[in-house]
């Protein structure tokens, strides 16, 4: 329980700290922030549209969000969910209109199986790379995100999109590869919001990973390497190997916001869908402890301050989303700052010793 | 000198420290000796400020002191050097030893007076260093050298000493106690903290015996002697000398043959060494630090990337090269490392997360999912066979002491029932009573038939254990004495001069 409270200490009072500091940002451009807080959460909050679209931006976010989390338990920092996603979504269009006539049964999991893969291919190049010469998967990654959006961009400009359409987006994929929104199974919760049965795949991907990383033999050989990857070696695991597995499920796991996104929102494969949701989930991951029930919560929390950032920016005078981006970029900052806190008072204390 | 009356510091639960008196003389070298945790620490943070106590005084030349802060303490003439040093790195000697107290105005450091003011001392206690060179070039022993010109840049009439040789190598121990030999000469007194009882004989006037937070002897180095002093430790009898029976030698486990290896760097760590292992030996390998012998054990456990490798490592005849080290245990080697923070274990990781590294990935530990219950049942073995304390399997590694960390992973070798062991500085650290019992553990497992191959850079230590003593100077292996009739002076030789 005390172990249970030190973990939710830091990231609450980065939340609640970001929020008094955005408080007073709000003051000074002139709006009172209890309104503006009221508006933001109220709007984030209300039945149904606000609790059904903050899910549904919460979505991607848990599915970055645990890949970011599985990349960090082995050690390794993966900055490119943002292009495996976009190669996964891609990649869950072109099977989504290659076999639009195959029946759902099969095309679903078709899809679904693509968007896993391809997103553990992309991760898994960087994850190679570092196995076998060493290189740094950060660098490594963020370049493969360049090269990704430019990728799919291309093959959505020149041989995807359909005739005459003015929008960068491919033609649609066929209906049977549709998944239902989740307005099919609640009364009372209407089909037009866009919230569907992959908000339930990354709840259950949460207890998966868990299961993965701490009660398989797998798990164990990732942490054991993310912990010390000198003493998971003398105990005979594989560094390379957990490294380009690592990589390869953090891929899978960010491939899968292409099955919310193009399955279950657009059915089509929209140029630059992603809301940053690749760098979102590395604030996920962080504020979230690395921890999937840490992720469910800090995605969620995104996920309201940017379906209520849209409120506040309709309904209030100075308020705009932009304010609710700082708000973001303060909490993320107060999470980080949670090692420079320690950092600062080991090294107040070592300037001490050293002084005296 | 100084003198501590009825100190008593309290942290949490525990009582650090309970009515201790100290008294040092001035000129004298005085040791202050304990396990792990006895309290001596405590007892000289609080003399140099670090602490303040809840009840008792502390006394500088005779004068009641009220020291609320190392600052006052230096005011006093008191100088203490930690166990792990208080050096910028990327400074120079010279800017490190004036940190926080520059001389010159507050605008305009005087770094030229500071390094002439330097010299002079280095000189006048004969304490080679160079003020310009930057730290990060220093060897350890040189960045002691440091630590004390710092304190004597201070006026330190006093300097406290905490742990100093525990980083050090055999021969830099040696030069390190000439320097304090001559410090003492020059007027200084020292205090040296340390629970290392042959270099507390060797250079300490006075003793001072410290256990569970109380001050249990005060003895004259002169009139006691290394059983005495562990008894005083311990609290009971401890057996220094590890009585073992006449080895039972079976066939020969392990043959290493034409072994050479090659650094990343493309240097030659060890060149051309042969010898074997037979069941029920202990073969010990002595020498100085970084001759090879932990690239010798590295590459031995599968640790080291086989194309740096040239030579024969046949285990029962099978050769071992191309293998990794996954194989190689489940071929039955074990490896206890001289690092075990490194190499040896998961800090963050439970007691029972720790317990089953190396054989957590086949039963009975794991198919796929990993049976918590056979996790939890090894870590109770573990523990309660080696006397694992705190006894609790959920706490992280991190939280042990040397010793007990050290029993964890020699209770976790020892449970896999290995053909041969590895075992590196297997008492680094660690205190006295568990070094007895790591000892007796060792000899049972010879006992048993397992092949045994020791490095460790306490000499008493590779000699009392092993059955054979092979000494490596350089890469290459020296000669081979009997461990029985071998001087030290003759292994010394051996281990300096390679012949």
């Amino acid at each position: 329980m005390t172990k249970l409270a030190r973990e939710l200490l830091f990231p609450l009072i980065a939340v609640v700290a970001a929020f008094i500091v955005g408080g007073i940002l709000i003051l000074i451009v002139g709006d009172n922030p209890f309104q503006a807080y009221g508006l933001l959460l109220g709007s984030a909050l209300s039945w149904p549209d606000g609790i059904g679209y903050t899910l549904f931006q919460a979505t991607p976010l848990i599915f970055t969000g645990l890949a970011v989390l599985v990349g960090f338990r082995c050690g390794l920092f993966n900055i490119g969910a943002e292009g495996q996603l976009y190669i996964a979504a891609f990649a869950t269009a072109w099977v989504g209109i290659k076999f639009a006539n195959l029946s759902p049964w099969i095309l679903i999991p078709f899809c679904c199986a693509a968007a896993i893969l391809s997103g553990a291919f992309w991760a898994a190049i960087p994850g190679v790379l570092k196995a076998r010469f060493g290189s740094h998967e950060v660098i490594n990654t963020i370049m493969l995100n360049f090269i990704a959006v430019a990728l799919v961009s291309y093959f959505t400009q020149y041989h995807y999109k359909e005739r005459g359409d003015p929008i960068l987006q491919t033609a649609p994929i066929g209906q049977n590869a549709y998944i239902p929104p989740l307005g099919k199974f609640i009364p009372g919760f209407p089909e037009r919001i866009p919230l569907n049965v992959a908000f339930l795949l990354a709840l259950l991907c949460c207890l998966l990973v868990y299961l993965f990383l701490w009660r398989t033999k797998w798990g164990y050989e990732i942490r054991a390497t993310g912990s010390n990857p000198f003493a998971a070696e003398y105990g005979g695991i594989s560094i390379g190997r957990q490294i380009i597995i690592a990589m390869a499920v953090s891929g899978a796991l960010a491939g899968m916001v292409g099955i919310n996104e193009v399955l279950g929102n657009r059915h089509r494969y929209y140029d630059g869908f992603s809301d940053n949701y690749g760098f979102t989930g590395i604030a996920v991951a962080l504020l979230g402890r690395n921890h999937p029930v840490g992720v469910i919560l800090a995605a969620l929390l995104f996920a309201a301050l940017q379906h209520g950032g849209i409120y506040v920016d309709g309904f209030s005078e100075h308020v705009t989303k932009d304010i609710v981006q700082v708000l973001q970029g303060i909490i993320i900052l107060f999470v980080a700052a949670e090692a420079f806190f320690k950092w600062l008072l080991q090294r107040r204390a070592s300037m001490e010793r050293l002084r005296a | 000198m100084l003198e501590l009356r009825q100190i008593t510091k309290r942290f949490g639960d525990v009582l650090a420290n309970d009515h201790v008196d100290i008294v040092v003389k001035p000129g004298t070298i005085h040791a202050i000796v304990g396990e792990n945790g006895a309290g001596k620490s405590t007892a000289m943070r609080i003399a140099y400020g670090f602490y303040t106590p809840d009840s008792g005084e502390i006394l500088v030349n005779g004068q009641v002191q009220d020291i609320k802060s190392p600052h006052d303490a230096i005011a006093l003439g008191i100088g203490m050097v930690h166990q792990h040093f208080m050096l910028v790195e990327t400074m120079t000697v010279a800017e490190n030893i004036i940190l926080g107290a520059e001389p010159g105005s507050v605008v305009a450091l005087d770094l030229k007076s500071a390094a002439a003011q330097i010299r002079q001392l280095s000189e006048e206690f004969k304490l080679a260093v160079n003020p310009n060179e930057p730290i990060e070039h220093l060897s350890v022993g040189q960045q002691q050298r440091v630590e004390l010109l710092k304190a004597l840049y201070r006026h330190a009439k006093l300097l406290i000493l905490d742990e100093p040789t525990a980083v050090l190598t055999p021969l830099e121990v040696e030069e390190f106690f000439v320097i304090l030999r001559r410090m003492r000469g020059q007027g200084k007194t020292v205090i040296i903290i340390t629970h290392k009882l042959s270099e507390v004989l060797a250079i300490s006037d006075e003793v001072t015996v410290m256990r569970d937070g109380r001050v249990v002897g005060r003895v004259q180095t002169k009139d006691t002697n290394a059983a005495e002093l562990a008894r005083l430790m311990v609290g009971r009898e401890v057996l220094l000398r590890v009585e073992k029976p006449e080895p039972k030698i079976g066939e020969t486990e392990l043959e290493v043959k034409d072994l050479s290896i090659v650094d990343i760097a493309g240097a030659k760590r060890v060149n051309g060494v042969s010898f074997e292992v037979r069941r029920g030996e202990i073969v010990g390998i002595a020498g100085v630090e970084g001759n090879g012998q932990s690239e010798l054990i590295e590459a031995l456990a599968g640790l080291v990337d086989p194309t740096r490798i040239s030579g024969a490592i046949n285990l029962e005849g099978r050769d071992l090269k191309s293998l990794g080290a996954r194989v190689r245990r489940e071929l039955g080697i074990a490896h206890i490392p001289e690092d075990r923070h490194r190499r040896g274990l998961l800090l963050d990781f439970s007691l029972a997360e720790n317990s089953i590294l190396g054989v957590h990935y086949r039963p009975p530990i794991a198919g796929v999912l990993i049976d918590e219950n056979a996790v939890q049942r090894r870590a109770a073995e573990i523990i309660q066979g080696f006397d694992v304390r705190p006894p609790n399997a959920a706490l992280p590694a991190r939280a042990l002491s040397g010793g007990n960390q050290q029993k964890l992973i020699i209770g976790r070798e020892y449970h896999v029932a290995p053909k041969l062991l590895l075992v590196s500085q297997p008492t680094r650290g660690v205190d006295i009573g568990a070094i007895e019992f790591i000892h007796r553990q060792l000899v049972s497992l010879r006992d048993n038939g397992c092949a045994i191959l020791l490095v460790s850079a306490e000499l008493e230590e590779v000699t009392s254990l092993s059955d054979r003593l092979l000494i490596i100077h350089d890469g290459k292996i020296a000669g081979e004495v009997d461990p029985k009739v071998a001087t030290l002076e003759e292994i010394g030789l051996l281990m300096t001069r390679g012949h």
